[in-house]
């Protein structure tokens, strides 16, 4: 029941695009169609689902034993960084098809806010080894749903007479507005 | 032609202000613009916090920049500004703890803010120290007239403060929506189409061209 918890908590009430905005580059640049909103969905999901486990454990097992916190962030990007090369490494001999679909988002993922912020609320909260793989799943989760919700959007504000100086940027983040207000509705079910 | 080089060392910080501004043209940035400018204060804190990261990383990157070989180049520019927003982080910590537990996550999160690798890569790991270091005082200053700007409408419209000041008394029912994450898209996207609308004629774009291009 708590990892059911952890999980509906990290994909909707807390949803990491709308509660707490990280990804919004990818969530404004990439949530045009559909299908590009799940392939970047899909790949910042899977790209969690590693970095969260693993940071896990080396904030766990090397830097809290061993007394230095303070290489945190330096070790945490390092980590991530590597990781994503070894992943787009890992799909482009093991799936073509895969790596066509998910491969151009991958070298971006580096710099998304979303994955590091992953290992930091990680690292800051008191979850355990499997509560931070589910949390890892429930925030990719919340941040694909986000990203095709958008693009579903988008695509029928491609019809609409939007406003000149609105146009592009300005119409997104204000139909974002409105998608954040929609899920603050979920805030009333409990998490803990 | 000490003047001409004196105009363009201006130039390249004006241009950050307005013309380039990272927030308003090229969306760089977003996840602090959004996340801290509830108030004007926490908009002031993390805005001085990525001048910072960003002076000292345009600075290093443009010394070492003859140094690395090309394809390490982004994973050393990477390590740079993390060592910078470590010691960001741990200042805030030590000697403002209050601005420090305001912005939480958000301090470290300066790591991956396309603003800093955008101009080690696009600008700093081309051009001398010098140029660098206007650079980053220009685009520093931009993204915190912007944080500014935010913070200043949400603050007025969602707590009727302005620096924790009351000025709107108490017949004003304050709009709650405005300090939460909602609020923040709705202000974002109304200041970026009068920031259109006020740089009419010039194009502008609209994707984060920084983080997809790095």
């Amino acid at each position: 029941m708590d990892i059911f918890l952890i999980f509906i908590s990290a994909a909707i009430i807390n949803n990491f695009v709308l509660a707490y905005f990280l990804g919004i580059c990818p969530f404004l640049g990439v949530s045009n169609r559909i299908d590009s909103a799940f392939s970047m969905g899909m790949a910042v999901t899977f790209v969690m689902a590693i970095t969260g486990p693993a940071t896990y454990l080396i904030n766990h097992y090397i830097l809290i034993k061993f007394g230095v916190e303070y290489l945190e962030y330096v070790s945490f990007i390092i980590v991530i960084a590597a990781l994503v090369q070894l992943v787009e490494m890992f799909i482009r001999k093991v799936s073509p098809p895969l790596y066509r679909a998910m491969g151009i988002y991958l070298p971006l993922i580096t710099t998304n806010c979303a994955i590091l912020g992953l290992a930091l609320f990680t690292a800051l909260r008191p979850y355990n080894f499997v509560q931070s793989v589910v949390f890892a799943l429930g925030s990719g989760a919340g941040f694909t749903l986000a990203l095709i919700i958008m693009a579903g959007m988008r695509e029928d504000l491609d019809f609409a007479d939007v406003p000149g100086p609105l146009k592009g940027a300005a119409i997104t983040l204000i139909v974002a507005g409105f998608l954040a207000l929609a899920f603050m509705g979920f805030s009333g079910i409990p998490t803990k | 032609m000490a003047a001409l080089k004196n105009n363009n060392l201006w130039e390249e910080f004006l241009k950050g202000i307005w013309e380039q501004n990272p927030v308003f043209k090229f969306l760089l940035g977003m996840c602090p613009t959004l996340a801290v400018t509830n108030s004007v204060i926490n908009g002031l804190a993390m805005g001085s916090a990525v001048v910072f990261v960003l002076l000292c990383s345009n600075v290093a990157v443009s010394i070492i920049r003859k140094i690395v070989p090309h394809q390490v180049r982004i994973a050393v520019f990477v390590v740079c500004i993390a060592t910078f927003v470590t010691v960001a982080d741990l200042f805030l910590k030590a000697k403002f703890p209050d601005v420090s537990k305001a912005l939480g996550p958000y301090v470290p999160l300066i790591v991956v803010n396309c603003i800093i690798l955008g101009r080690a890569e696009a600008f700093a790991s081309k051009s001398s120290v010098r140029r660098s270091i206007f650079d980053g005082l220009g685009m520093g200053a931009g993204f915190t007239l912007a944080l500014l700007l935010l913070g200043t409408v949400r603050e007025i419209l969602g707590s009727g403060t302005l620096l924790g000041i009351e000025i709107l008394g108490g017949y004003f029912e304050r709009w709650v929506i405005m300090v939460l994450p909602a609020g923040a898209f709705l202000t974002l996207g109304v200041l970026i189409g009068i920031f259109n609308l006020l740089s009419k004629g010039k194009k502008t774009q609209d994707s984060a061209g920084g983080c997809h291009t790095v």
